[in-house]
């Protein structure tokens, strides 16, 4: 157990170091590569992503998306992150304070409805999250965001 | 690689002193020219030596040690069924499990008068102690208090004891700054904050009482978000309590605080209770930079205002977020002289520095002299988590917690990540 969750965090760190490199390889040269690991996602759309995570999820989730023992679960390796993206979308437009289970673990903070960002700034983080960490999964886009907002 | 580990860590002691501990302020820098040595993985002051006792023994929370050298462990969550581990030490420097007991999780533990009391997110119960200080009958403790508030945020309710048969109970608020909406950006504070009813504050009981709830305790101090570590100062006979400080200025109000001003501001303090006192949470929270207590931004605050209200000053403050969970006052003969009645405080490390980097994930030395802080803090032991990269990205190795004194005046460090107990003594 220790052992793979060790090796997770490398892999998350790892990750993070290579889309980064990417990133800054798409912004000067072609852009071309930083779609490699994640066919059809723009390297714009994980810019803007990374910015608002930057802005808006960092505090609480970390900068190597492992939050914080106890208190605030990692997105890194999370089921919530890369599973259902209704579920995934109203966390983020609702907020949560239920106890959920992160893989075994229970978080004690409150994490607060970030419904001040733009349908596109929550889509564009939800895409980076799901596909940075050592996460992949398919992109949110604005109108599956325009479509829950208000609703619990 | 040895040295270029200890320049990091005298780097990383120099730079958060500078950034906004006291050492300014007294004209004096906090950078010694002592030596330090590394041990089990620790840097500490020359002539000190620490060795790892225990491992991976569950979430260590706080601890404290028998005379005869038991060692009693609050674990955070239990684990097959036990909450309180005992260790005992070995002739090689190595402890063992004696056994454990007490199906909960939880924070505090305590020995007093032929007790020991432990306490778990809601109640505080107590195990009766045969004349070698070990628990007669581990199935049945007594009940003395229950039904504190938990909901979930701060929920730990740490303990201490007076000489006078009172017991110190912390009841954390269960929010960040008592807004309408917990943690939310720009949404305001709730007029008369009704948490501090129940929560937010340190409550005496009786020691011997059985079934108490709040209406049998007195709210003995208020204006307090969470005490995580506190202590009974001997000396003075006075309770001293470290407070976790407010989260998050900049990401509530954006406009009024920089994510540099968030990650510094506000102050962890410690502060001496007497009964009565107010220290202001969630209506201010103290400013080390400026030195001033500081009206909160969800409170009509902008980040310069002086607070309105007649709350404490704290008796010492320390950069913003570093968590501090453990607080002991030395009363040993092993250590040097200076360290004789001052104060350990064990912190837990921070996370709400992000994206600045994180700190603390040490334990540090506050000279006292005459009852009262004098002179610097310290970086005391250094590098649990395990190296400057780990620390600044805020994935430490261990979170120190708990803080105990030995029977020979060495000191207990526990660590509620890897379930690591610490013993550090004086070697000279
Ligand atoms: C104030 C701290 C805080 C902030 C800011 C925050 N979260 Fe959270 N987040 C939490 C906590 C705490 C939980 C778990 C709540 C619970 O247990 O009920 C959580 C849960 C989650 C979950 C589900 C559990 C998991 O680990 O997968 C997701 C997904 C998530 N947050 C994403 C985000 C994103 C994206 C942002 C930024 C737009 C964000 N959070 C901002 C604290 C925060």
């Amino acid at each position: 157990m220790r052992a793979i969750f060790k090796t997770a965090i490398i892999a998350a760190a790892v990750s993070t170091t290579l889309t980064a490199a990417a990133q800054h390889k798409s912004k000067t040269k072609s852009g071309s590569k930083a779609a490699k690991s994640s066919a059809l996602i723009s390297a714009a759309t994980l810019a803007n992503g990374q910015k608002v995570y930057g802005q808006s999820c960092i505090t609480c989730h970390m900068v190597t998306g492992l939050g914080v023992p106890n208190m605030n679960p990692p997105l890194a390796g999370s089921p919530f992150v890369t599973g259902d993206k209704t579920k995934l979308i109203k966390i983020v437009l609702n907020g949560l304070s239920e106890d959920v289970e992160v893989n075994g673990q229970t978080y004690s903070n409150n994490m607060p409805s970030q419904d001040y960002l733009k349908d596109q700034d929550i889509a564009d983080v939800l895409t980076y999250v799901r596909n940075n960490f050592g996460n992949k999964a398919t992109a949110v886009t604005a109108s599956e965001v325009k479509a829950l907002r208000g609703k619990k | 690689m040895l040295s270029a580990a200890v320049v990091a860590g005298l780097l990383s002691f120099k730079c958060i002193d500078h950034k906004n501990g006291p050492a300014e302020e007294n004209g004096q820098t906090a950078q010694k020219t002592e030596a330090t040595v590394e041990s089990a993985g620790l840097k500490l002051p020359a002539g000190f030596q620490a060795t790892i006792i225990a491992d991976n023994i569950g979430r260590a929370r706080h601890i404290a040690v028998t005379p005869q050298g038991d060692i009693y462990v609050k674990l955070g969550r239990a684990k097959d069924g036990k909450g309180i581990v005992v260790l005992h030490e070995g002739a090689d420097g190595k402890a063992t499990v004696k056994s454990g007991f007490g199906n909960f999780g939880g924070t505090g533990i305590y020995i007093k008068n032929g007790y020991l009391y432990a306490s778990s997110d809601e109640n505080v119960y107590r195990y009766k102690l045969n004349d070698k200080n070990e628990v007669i009958n581990p199935d049945q403790p007594e009940l003395i208090v229950e039904g504190l508030i938990n909901r979930r945020q701060h929920e730990s309710k740490s303990i201490v004891l007076d000489n006078d048969g009172n017991l110190y109970v912390n009841v954390g608020a269960y929010s960040n700054s008592c807004q309408e909406k917990d943690r939310q950006r720009g949404s305001l504070g709730r007029k008369g904050c009704p948490i501090l009813d129940s929560a937010g504050g340190i409550w005496q009981f009786k020691a011997d009482k059985q079934k108490q709830h709040y209406g049998d305790g007195v709210r003995y101090a208020t204006g307090l978000r969470n005490v995580v570590g506190l202590d009974w100062n001997q000396q003075l006979n006075q309770l001293f309590v470290m407070q976790h400080g407010r989260d998050q200025l900049h990401d509530i109000f954006p406009d009024l605080y920089t994510v540099k001003q968030s990650a510094e501001l506000p102050a962890e303090c410690m502060y001496a209770l007497k009964k009565g006192d107010n220290a202001g949470w969630p209506y201010m929270y103290y400013d080390q930079i400026q030195h001033k207590k500081i009206m909160a931004p969800e409170y009509g605050g902008d980040g310069k205002k002086e607070a309105e209200g007649n709350f404490i000053d704290p008796a010492a403050a320390y950069p913003g977020h570093m968590a501090p969970n453990g607080l002991l006052f030395y009363t040993g003969n092993q250590f040097p002289e200076k360290y004789k009645n001052g104060a350990f405080i064990a912190f837990h490390g921070s996370w709400n520095r992000a994206p600045e980097p994180q700190a603390g994930y040490f334990v540090v030395f506050q000279p006292f002299k005459n009852g009262k802080p004098s002179g610097e803090w310290e970086v005391f032991a250094d590098n649990f988590s395990g190296s400057q990269a780990n620390t600044a990205s805020g994935a430490a190795t261990h979170r120190p917690c708990g803080l105990a004194q030995g029977p020979d005046g060495s000191i207990y460090v526990t660590d509620d990540s890897k379930g690591t107990v610490f013993k550090i003594s004086y070697k000279k």
